[in-house]
Protein backbone atom coordinates (compact mmCIF):
# COMPACT_ATOMS: atom_id res chain seq x y z
CA UNK A 1 0.00 0.00 0.00
CA UNK A 2 1.18 3.49 -0.71
CA UNK A 3 1.04 6.52 1.51
CA UNK A 4 -0.54 9.56 -0.12
CA UNK A 5 0.25 13.14 0.84
CA UNK A 6 -2.81 15.24 1.64
CA UNK A 7 -2.78 19.04 1.78
CA UNK A 8 -5.35 20.86 3.92
CA UNK A 9 -7.59 23.03 1.75
CA UNK A 10 -10.40 23.84 4.19
CA UNK A 11 -11.36 23.45 7.84
CA UNK A 12 -14.63 24.06 9.66
CA UNK A 13 -15.47 24.05 13.34
CA UNK A 14 -18.24 21.50 13.86
CA UNK A 15 -18.55 21.22 17.64
CA UNK A 16 -16.83 22.75 20.71
CA UNK A 17 -14.21 19.97 20.48
CA UNK A 18 -14.28 18.89 16.88
CA UNK A 19 -13.85 20.07 13.33
CA UNK A 20 -14.00 18.85 9.76
CA UNK A 21 -10.98 19.08 7.50
CA UNK A 22 -10.88 18.81 3.71
CA UNK A 23 -7.65 17.54 2.15
CA UNK A 24 -6.56 17.57 -1.46
CA UNK A 25 -4.92 14.19 -2.08
CA UNK A 26 -3.27 13.75 -5.51
CA UNK A 27 -3.64 10.16 -6.68
CA UNK A 28 -6.73 9.51 -4.55
CA UNK A 29 -9.40 7.85 -6.67
CA UNK A 30 -12.34 8.08 -4.31
CA UNK A 31 -13.73 5.89 -1.56
CA UNK A 32 -16.82 3.99 -0.51
CA UNK A 33 -19.13 5.39 2.17
CA UNK A 34 -18.02 4.04 5.54
CA UNK A 35 -14.34 3.56 4.75
CA UNK A 36 -11.51 5.04 6.79
CA UNK A 37 -7.94 6.22 6.35
CA UNK A 38 -4.86 5.80 8.46
CA UNK A 39 -3.32 9.22 9.10
CA UNK A 40 0.42 9.38 9.76
CA UNK A 41 2.09 12.34 11.42
CA UNK A 42 5.85 12.61 11.56
CA UNK A 43 7.79 14.73 14.06
CA UNK A 44 11.09 16.37 13.07
CA UNK A 45 12.94 13.83 15.27
CA UNK A 46 11.52 10.96 13.19
CA UNK A 47 8.85 9.90 15.66
CA UNK A 48 5.69 8.81 13.88
CA UNK A 49 2.11 8.33 15.04
CA UNK A 50 -0.62 6.60 13.04
CA UNK A 51 -4.34 6.83 13.78
CA UNK A 52 -7.46 5.71 11.91
CA UNK A 53 -10.16 8.24 11.00
CA UNK A 54 -13.43 7.68 9.18
CA UNK A 55 -13.98 9.53 5.93
CA UNK A 56 -17.01 11.86 5.83
CA UNK A 57 -16.92 12.30 2.06
CA UNK A 58 -17.96 9.58 -0.38
CA UNK A 59 -17.28 10.43 -3.98
CA UNK A 60 -14.75 9.82 -6.70
CA UNK A 61 -12.84 13.09 -6.36
CA UNK A 62 -9.38 13.59 -4.86
CA UNK A 63 -10.86 15.69 -2.06
CA UNK A 64 -11.09 13.80 1.22
CA UNK A 65 -13.05 15.17 4.16
CA UNK A 66 -12.38 13.93 7.69
CA UNK A 67 -14.09 15.04 10.87
CA UNK A 68 -12.18 14.68 14.10
CA UNK A 69 -13.16 14.98 17.75
CA UNK A 70 -10.41 15.97 20.18
CA UNK A 71 -9.55 13.37 22.80
CA UNK A 72 -8.36 15.24 25.93
CA UNK A 73 -5.26 13.04 26.33
CA UNK A 74 -4.89 12.24 22.64
CA UNK A 75 -1.59 12.34 20.82
CA UNK A 76 -2.88 13.09 17.32
CA UNK A 77 -6.44 14.46 17.56
CA UNK A 78 -5.56 17.72 19.43
CA UNK A 79 -3.09 18.54 16.65
CA UNK A 80 -5.66 17.85 13.93
CA UNK A 81 -8.37 19.86 15.69
CA UNK A 82 -6.36 22.81 17.08
CA UNK A 83 -3.15 23.22 15.11
CA UNK A 84 -3.45 21.95 11.54
CA UNK A 85 -3.83 24.84 9.08
CA UNK A 86 -4.67 25.29 5.42
CA UNK A 87 -1.58 24.33 3.43
CA UNK A 88 -0.28 21.85 6.02
CA UNK A 89 0.34 18.28 4.92
CA UNK A 90 -0.25 14.86 6.46
CA UNK A 91 0.20 11.34 5.07
CA UNK A 92 -2.74 9.05 4.27
CA UNK A 93 -3.01 5.30 3.77
CA UNK A 94 -6.27 4.20 2.24
CA UNK A 95 -9.13 4.07 1.53
CA UNK A 96 -9.40 1.19 3.99
CA UNK A 97 -11.96 -1.38 5.04
CA UNK A 98 -14.49 -3.24 2.90
CA UNK A 99 -16.86 -4.42 5.63
CA UNK A 100 -18.37 -1.33 7.30
CA UNK A 101 -19.47 0.16 3.97
CA UNK A 102 -22.68 0.98 2.13
CA UNK A 103 -22.77 0.88 -1.65
CA UNK A 104 -25.43 2.72 -3.68
CA UNK A 105 -26.20 -0.62 -5.36
CA UNK A 106 -27.12 -2.19 -1.99
CA UNK A 107 -30.78 -3.14 -1.76
CA UNK A 108 -33.01 -2.94 1.33
CA UNK A 109 -33.67 -0.61 4.25
CA UNK A 110 -30.78 0.83 6.27
CA UNK A 111 -30.64 2.04 9.85
CA UNK A 112 -27.70 4.25 10.88
CA UNK A 113 -27.01 4.65 14.61
CA UNK A 114 -24.29 7.07 15.72
CA UNK A 115 -22.78 8.07 19.03
CA UNK A 116 -20.85 11.38 19.01
CA UNK A 117 -18.19 11.59 16.30
CA UNK A 118 -19.22 8.05 15.29
CA UNK A 119 -21.55 9.88 12.94
CA UNK A 120 -18.73 10.53 10.45
CA UNK A 121 -18.86 7.30 8.38
CA UNK A 122 -22.66 7.34 8.63
CA UNK A 123 -22.76 10.89 7.26
CA UNK A 124 -20.76 9.52 4.30
CA UNK A 125 -23.49 6.89 3.82
CA UNK A 126 -26.27 9.47 4.04
CA UNK A 127 -24.44 11.64 1.50
CA UNK A 128 -23.91 8.65 -0.84
CA UNK A 129 -27.59 7.73 -0.49
CA UNK A 130 -28.60 11.29 -1.42
CA UNK A 131 -26.06 11.62 -4.24
CA UNK A 132 -27.33 8.38 -5.80
CA UNK A 133 -30.96 9.54 -5.32
CA UNK A 134 -31.47 6.08 -3.83
CA UNK A 135 -35.05 5.31 -2.84
CA UNK A 136 -34.00 2.67 -0.29
CA UNK A 137 -35.41 3.61 3.11
CA UNK A 138 -32.70 5.22 5.26
CA UNK A 139 -33.06 6.18 8.89
CA UNK A 140 -30.49 7.74 11.18
CA UNK A 141 -30.54 7.87 14.95
CA UNK A 142 -27.86 10.19 16.29
CA UNK A 143 -26.95 10.30 19.98
CA UNK A 144 -25.08 13.36 21.27
CA UNK A 145 -24.61 14.94 24.68
CA UNK A 146 -26.35 18.13 23.61
CA UNK A 147 -27.32 19.78 20.30
CA UNK A 148 -24.02 21.71 19.94
CA UNK A 149 -22.06 18.42 19.97
CA UNK A 150 -23.51 17.15 16.69
CA UNK A 151 -21.27 16.91 13.62
CA UNK A 152 -22.82 18.03 10.29
CA UNK A 153 -26.18 18.65 11.98
CA UNK A 154 -27.57 21.24 9.54
CA UNK A 155 -26.46 19.21 6.53
CA UNK A 156 -28.04 16.04 7.94
CA UNK A 157 -31.24 17.95 8.57
CA UNK A 158 -31.20 19.22 4.97
CA UNK A 159 -30.90 15.64 3.67
CA UNK A 160 -34.12 14.49 5.32
CA UNK A 161 -36.91 13.59 2.92
CA UNK A 162 -39.34 10.74 2.34
CA UNK A 163 -36.39 8.32 2.02
CA UNK A 164 -34.20 9.63 4.86
CA UNK A 165 -35.46 10.11 8.42
CA UNK A 166 -33.32 11.62 11.19
CA UNK A 167 -33.93 11.35 14.94
CA UNK A 168 -31.89 12.61 17.86
CA UNK A 169 -31.04 11.26 21.30
CA UNK A 170 -29.67 13.84 23.76
CA UNK A 171 -27.83 12.25 26.65
CA UNK A 172 -27.08 15.29 28.87
CA UNK A 173 -29.11 18.27 27.72
CA UNK A 174 -32.13 18.15 25.44
CA UNK A 175 -33.30 21.27 23.60
CA UNK A 176 -36.18 23.26 25.06
CA UNK A 177 -39.49 21.59 24.40
CA UNK A 178 -38.03 18.17 23.53
CA UNK A 179 -40.48 15.37 24.22
CA UNK A 180 -37.79 12.97 25.37
CA UNK A 181 -35.85 13.93 28.52
CA UNK A 182 -32.05 13.80 28.29
CA UNK A 183 -30.61 10.36 28.95
CA UNK A 184 -28.60 7.56 27.43
CA UNK A 185 -30.06 5.52 24.60
CA UNK A 186 -32.35 2.68 25.71
CA UNK A 187 -33.95 -0.36 24.11
CA UNK A 188 -37.20 1.59 24.24
CA UNK A 189 -35.66 4.37 22.11
CA UNK A 190 -34.51 1.79 19.57
CA UNK A 191 -37.93 0.12 19.50
CA UNK A 192 -39.57 3.51 19.00
CA UNK A 193 -37.18 5.21 16.56
CA UNK A 194 -35.19 2.56 14.68
CA UNK A 195 -36.33 0.49 11.71
CA UNK A 196 -38.16 -2.56 13.08
CA UNK A 197 -36.41 -5.93 13.09
CA UNK A 198 -39.29 -7.30 11.01
CA UNK A 199 -38.15 -5.15 8.06
CA UNK A 200 -34.71 -6.85 8.29
CA UNK A 201 -32.72 -3.62 7.89
CA UNK A 202 -28.97 -3.50 7.50
CA UNK A 203 -27.85 -1.62 10.63
CA UNK A 204 -24.61 0.35 10.94
CA UNK A 205 -23.61 1.34 14.48
CA UNK A 206 -20.57 3.57 15.08
CA UNK A 207 -19.34 5.34 18.20
CA UNK A 208 -17.40 4.87 21.40
CA UNK A 209 -16.97 1.19 22.29
CA UNK A 210 -19.39 1.27 25.24
CA UNK A 211 -22.11 2.91 23.13
CA UNK A 212 -21.69 0.41 20.30
CA UNK A 213 -21.76 -2.62 22.60
CA UNK A 214 -24.91 -1.35 24.35
CA UNK A 215 -26.77 -0.60 21.13
CA UNK A 216 -25.72 -3.84 19.37
CA UNK A 217 -26.88 -5.92 22.34
CA UNK A 218 -30.21 -4.10 22.51
CA UNK A 219 -30.78 -4.53 18.77
CA UNK A 220 -30.28 -8.29 19.00
CA UNK A 221 -32.65 -8.42 21.98
CA UNK A 222 -35.21 -6.57 19.85
CA UNK A 223 -34.96 -9.36 17.28
CA UNK A 224 -32.43 -7.97 14.80
CA UNK A 225 -30.29 -10.55 13.03
CA UNK A 226 -26.76 -10.17 14.52
CA UNK A 227 -25.30 -10.73 11.05
CA UNK A 228 -27.20 -7.64 9.82
CA UNK A 229 -25.80 -5.41 12.59
CA UNK A 230 -22.44 -3.97 11.49
CA UNK A 231 -20.35 -2.19 14.08
CA UNK A 232 -17.36 0.12 14.25
CA UNK A 233 -15.88 1.05 17.63
CA UNK A 234 -13.36 3.81 18.19
CA UNK A 235 -12.52 3.12 21.82
CA UNK A 236 -13.02 5.78 24.44
CA UNK A 237 -12.90 5.69 28.19
CA UNK B 1 -8.31 2.84 26.46
CA UNK B 2 -11.08 0.43 25.55
CA UNK B 3 -10.68 -2.08 22.74
CA UNK B 4 -11.67 -1.17 19.20
CA UNK B 5 -12.51 -3.72 16.49
CA UNK B 6 -11.13 -5.48 13.46
CA UNK B 7 -11.99 -2.64 11.08
CA UNK B 8 -8.82 -0.91 12.29
CA UNK B 9 -6.67 -3.76 10.91
CA UNK B 10 -7.43 -2.94 7.26
CA UNK B 11 -4.36 -0.69 7.00
CA UNK B 12 -1.73 -2.75 8.84
CA UNK B 13 -2.90 -6.05 7.31
CA UNK B 14 -3.21 -4.37 3.92
CA UNK B 15 0.56 -3.91 4.08
CA UNK B 16 0.99 -7.69 4.35
CA UNK B 17 -1.79 -9.22 2.24
CA UNK B 18 -3.02 -8.44 -1.25
CA UNK B 19 -6.71 -8.66 -0.24
CA UNK B 20 -8.75 -7.08 2.55
CA UNK B 21 -8.44 -9.59 5.36
CA UNK B 22 -10.98 -7.70 7.51
CA UNK B 23 -13.83 -8.91 5.27
CA UNK B 24 -12.83 -12.57 5.50
CA UNK B 25 -14.18 -15.00 8.09
CA UNK B 26 -11.80 -16.74 10.45
CA UNK B 27 -12.38 -19.67 12.75
CA UNK B 28 -11.29 -19.31 16.37
CA UNK B 29 -9.05 -22.23 17.37
CA UNK B 30 -10.38 -22.04 20.93
CA UNK B 31 -14.20 -21.86 20.61
CA UNK B 32 -14.61 -22.57 16.85
CA UNK B 33 -16.71 -19.45 16.36
CA UNK B 34 -16.54 -18.28 12.75
CA UNK B 35 -16.71 -14.50 12.35
CA UNK B 36 -15.65 -11.78 9.98
CA UNK B 37 -12.34 -10.37 11.20
CA UNK B 38 -13.89 -6.88 11.29
CA UNK B 39 -15.99 -8.09 14.24
CA UNK B 40 -13.00 -9.15 16.37
CA UNK B 41 -11.94 -7.19 19.45
CA UNK B 42 -8.67 -5.32 18.92
CA UNK B 43 -6.45 -3.98 21.69
CA UNK B 44 -4.10 -1.22 20.59
CA UNK B 45 -0.57 -1.15 21.90
CA UNK B 46 2.31 1.18 20.95
CA UNK B 47 4.08 -1.81 19.37
CA UNK B 48 1.08 -3.28 17.58
CA UNK B 49 -2.27 -5.01 17.85
CA UNK B 50 -3.67 -7.88 19.90
CA UNK B 51 -6.77 -9.39 18.29
CA UNK B 52 -9.24 -11.36 20.40
CA UNK B 53 -12.25 -13.52 19.53
CA UNK B 54 -15.49 -11.57 20.11
CA UNK B 55 -17.13 -14.79 21.22
CA UNK B 56 -14.69 -16.31 23.77
CA UNK B 57 -12.11 -13.55 24.28
CA UNK B 58 -9.09 -15.75 23.52
CA UNK B 59 -6.29 -14.38 21.32
CA UNK B 60 -6.78 -14.88 17.59
CA UNK B 61 -3.73 -13.05 16.34
CA UNK B 62 -1.15 -10.43 17.19
CA UNK B 63 0.75 -8.00 15.01
CA UNK B 64 3.92 -6.60 16.51
CA UNK B 65 6.04 -4.17 14.55
CA UNK B 66 9.60 -3.21 15.40
CA UNK B 67 12.10 -1.19 13.40
CA UNK B 68 13.50 -4.31 11.76
CA UNK B 69 10.49 -6.59 11.22
CA UNK B 70 6.79 -7.29 11.66
CA UNK B 71 5.84 -10.36 13.68
CA UNK B 72 2.46 -11.80 12.73
CA UNK B 73 1.18 -14.38 15.23
CA UNK B 74 -1.82 -16.27 13.81
CA UNK B 75 -1.84 -19.04 16.41
CA UNK B 76 -5.48 -18.52 17.45
CA UNK B 77 -6.91 -18.81 13.94
CA UNK B 78 -7.51 -22.34 12.68
CA UNK B 79 -8.55 -21.24 9.20
CA UNK B 80 -9.72 -18.37 6.98
CA UNK B 81 -12.59 -18.35 4.49
CA UNK B 82 -11.41 -16.16 1.64
CA UNK B 83 -14.05 -15.20 -0.96
CA UNK B 84 -12.98 -16.21 -4.47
Amino acid sequence: MTWHVGTVVDTKTETPTGRSIVFDVPGWTGNLAGQHVDVRLSAPDGYQAVRSYSIASADSSQRVQLAVDKLPDGEVSPYLVDDLQVGDQVEFRGPLGGWFVWRPTDVGPVQLIAGGSGAVPLVAMARAHAAATSTEEFRMLYSVREPADAFFSSELQSLTNEHFALDWIYTRKAPEGAARPAGRITADDLARLAAPAASNPLVFVCGPTGFVETVATQLVELGHDPQRVKTERFGGK
Amino acid sequence: MEHVDGNVLAGPLGELFRFDLTTTSGECRHCHDVSVLARAMVYLDPSGYVVRCSSCGEMLMAIVTTEKRTWLDLSGVSGLQIPT
